[in-house]
């Protein structure tokens, strides 16, 4: 059994992603961990795959729905790596008047603290003329909170955006 | 006393409806010693439901103390537990040791009302909130069968709902 990471992107229609699965167990492969979404007009998929067979049949089980649905395929052979143990334990939230600069001054921030994204949405929105940017990062903050919030303080004036911090609880019960 | 082994999904007896409690005798309250240590060794160690341990009793335990200390009601025993009234909203992550491994958000009201009986056939009365009314609320889903998989939301959901105004006619 190998490992591969699959990303399909297409101008967003119904029926990209059953054509996709629908190909891919024909062809003996299974479905890992996967995120799909539309961002802007196009429809993403990205996924980890295992299939049986060699990569080509991968491929070649995909060209159908490729061609009908004028997609684009990128197809990575990926080792097996175990599970990250890290969870996330802070949720950020930013949101602002749009402008160059908001992901990077945050996430540089961030890196600066140890702390490990493990996913970010983010998406431009609002009235055409004054778009706002909303981001909402997951992630695990060996500082907790605090330090989060510490480090991420001077953006609220230097980058003109708000930003919250919240503790992700998990309840294990 | 006797720490008792966890159906985990997916197992098809946790999809069961439990039945309320009858008699409040010794064997009774020497399950629900037993039901207490088994919640005490698990990963979370917080809560526990009786169908969880394959017994399709209306009986509940949860006990938030390793997470807040004193503040809240330390051990609560419920049993034919009985939500009275409930408000306000809020998505946590929640865990749950019949779905090992997976975490996932779900939405719980965040102040709770709760009736119910204690080992003696006593009738208690709660109030909770934050915390410790999720894992009541997620504890009284076992009751019903239910796991917090079924009531999983997705996250953008959440937090990018928008309101649709309707807009104005000229």
């Amino acid at each position: 059994m190998s490992q591969a990471l699959l990303t399909v992107i297409g101008e967003d229609r119904p029926g990209i992603v059953a054509a996709v699965t629908q190909a891919l167990y024909a062809a003996d492969c299974a479905i890992g961990d996967a995120s799909m979404m539309r961002l802007g007009g196009y429809f993403t998929i990205m996924q980890v795959i295992e299939y049986q067979r060699d990569f080509g049949a991968v491929e070649t089980a995909l060209d159908p729905a490729v061609k009908r649905l004028n997609l684009r395929v990128h197809l990575d052979p990926i080792p097996s790596l175990p599970r990250q143990e890290d969870v996330a334990n802070v949720r950020v939230t930013v949101y602002g008047a749009d402008h160059p600069g908001i992901v990077a001054s945050v996430t540089d921030a961030l890196a600066r603290i140890g702390f490990n994204i493990i996913d970010l949405e983010s998406e431009r929105s609002g009235n055409p003329e004054r778009p706002i940017y909303v981001m909402v990062i997951q992630g695990s903050a060996p500082g907790g909170t605090k330090a989060v919030a510490d480090v991420l303080e001077p953006l609220k004036i230097s980058q003109g955006i708000e930003i919250t911090v919240h503790p992700v609880d998990t309840v294990l019960l | 006393m006797a720490v008792l082994p966890i159906l985990t999904y997916p197992d098809p007896r946790l999809h069961r409806k439990a039945e309320p409690v009858q008699e409040f005798d010794g064997e009774l309250r020497q399950f629900v010693t037993d039901l207490t240590e088994t919640m005490y060794a698990g990963p979370g160690g917080v809560g526990i439901a009786a169908p969880q341990v394959d017994r399709l009793q209306r009986i509940v335990l949860v006990d938030v103390r390793p997470k807040l200390g004193d503040d809240c009601h330390g051990l609560m025993i419920l049993i034919n537990p009985e939500l009275v009234a409930w408000e306000g909203m809020a998505v946590g992550r929640e865990g749950c040791m019949s779905v090992p491994d997976f975490t996932g958000n779900v939405i719980r009201a965040e102040r709770i009302q709760v009736r119910a009986q204690d080992g003696e056939g006593r009738d208690r009365f709660y109030e909770c909130q934050g915390f410790e009314a999720r894992a009541v609320q997620h504890e009284m889903d076992h009751l019903d069968g239910l796991l917090f998989l079924d009531r999983l939301v997705s996250r953008k959901t959440d937090l990018f709902r928008r309101k649709q105004y309707q807009p104005k006619k000229k």
